[in-house]
């Protein structure tokens, strides 16, 4: 190899190694800044509306910020559900909205009124079965998510003034408010007794579900 | 000769440096593109292969493929300049939809406007590769 073939390749080289080093420090800083905000207010995680899913007393708590019309969102619902099964005495889930999508204002809404019939675990599922079909993210079709709710069993006359009602609106409007004092930008975003994934991923959510049961057990 | 290549070697490091700078703004500081950033973008990226390559098999011809690149970089990233500056009406536009390019948070570091950086560069490149072409030319 000449030198100047070995000069293009050294600086290459470096390049692709300083903005390596560059990503790592850039991603490392902002997770660092959002679980300070994270800590100094903790009762942002978990508010006395949210949906949970689990024993009310146990000692791990998943928050989940969700958005009903996110695809990785659905994707991850089973693996959460898987989760919940294997830890059925330890682990609870809490449901936080984050409505990014266009649309997903009124299916969290949905979501709200199918709680007040208790009927939101059913709902939920039929709703993520469904969200192919109704979350196009250009032109949601928000109708069918409705109609597939009430074939889920869900009484939709009642659904329907549930949804206008405030109480419904402010709940919408304190988990917007939570997610932004959260700087929670993506969906869905795991806090597991307080704590952020490293990165973002499956295993790494099992992993520090698994390390929070641990603890919680000792 | 071996110069002359360092100024092929400067160019193409420019490109590089900026293509990584551009690359991090987008994909890990998560700053959506704007219209005009993209057409910079598209003129930026292929800089980078083709001056690489001229670099690597000291090549002059690759100079000669770069520079309408780097002429028209400098003419948007020229033009999205003047934009950010207010010296142009926003009416002229052409991104209505999706990011705007005026408006937008477009300042990194001390306050440096990107588009400034990316004007710099095309400049940089441009002048870089015709002082080449001069000195390597028969």
């Amino acid at each position: 190899m000449t030198s100047k073939k070995l000069t293009v390749a050294l600086i290459l080289g470096v390049v692709l190694v300083a903005f390596a080093f560059g990503v790592y420090n850039y991603q490392r800083r902002v997770q660092n800044a959002q679980m300070e905000k994270v800590t100094q207010q903790q009762a942002r995680l978990v508010r006395m509306h949210s949906p949970v899913f689990g024993p009310q007393g146990a000692p791990v708590t998943i928050v989940e910020f969700f958005d009903p019309a996110c695809e990785t969102c659905r994707a991850f619902y089973p693996m959460v559900k898987d989760l919940l099964a294997q830890y059925p005495n330890d682990v609870r889930l809490v449901i936080r909205y984050a409505p990014f999508h266009q649309g997903s204002d009124q299916v969290v809404k949905l979501l709200e009124a199918a709680k007040r019939q208790n009927k939101y675990a059913p709902v939920l599922e039929a709703v993520l079965a469904a969200q192919p079909q109704w979350a196009d993210h250009g032109q949601p079709n928000v109708g069918l998510a409705f109609k597939v709710a009430e074939q889920a069993g869900l009484d939709l006359e009642k659904a329907m003034a549930d949804v206008q009602k405030p109480e419904v609106d402010a709940v919408l409007k304190q988990d917007v408010e939570d997610l932004t004092a959260l700087e929670v930008t993506k969906t869905p975003t795991f806090f597991v007794n307080g704590r952020g994934l490293p990165t973002f991923g499956r295993e790494q959510l099992t992993a520090l579900v698994a390390e929070e049961v641990a603890k919680a057990k000792k | 000769m071996k110069s002359a290549w360092k100024l092929l070697l400067t160019a193409w490091l420019v490109a590089v440096i900026a293509t990584a700078g551009a690359l991090f703004i987008g994909e890990v500081m998560l700053m959506v593109p704007c219209q005009l950033c993209w057409y910079q973008r598209i003129c930026m990226f292929p800089l980078v292969f083709i001056l690489g390559m001229a670099c690597w098999s000291d090549d002059r011809r690759g100079a000669v493929y770069a520079l309408p690149l780097a002429l028209g970089g400098a003419a948007i990233a020229g033009y999205h300049t003047l934009l950010v500056a207010g010296l142009i009406p926003k009416a002229w536009i052409p991104c209505s939809a999706g990011v705007s390019c005026a408006d937008q948070k477009l300042e990194i570091l001390n306050g440096i406007p990107i588009p400034w950086l990316s004007l710099a560069a095309f400049v940089a490149i441009a002048v870089l590769l015709t002082i080449f072409l001069r000195k390597t030319s028969r």
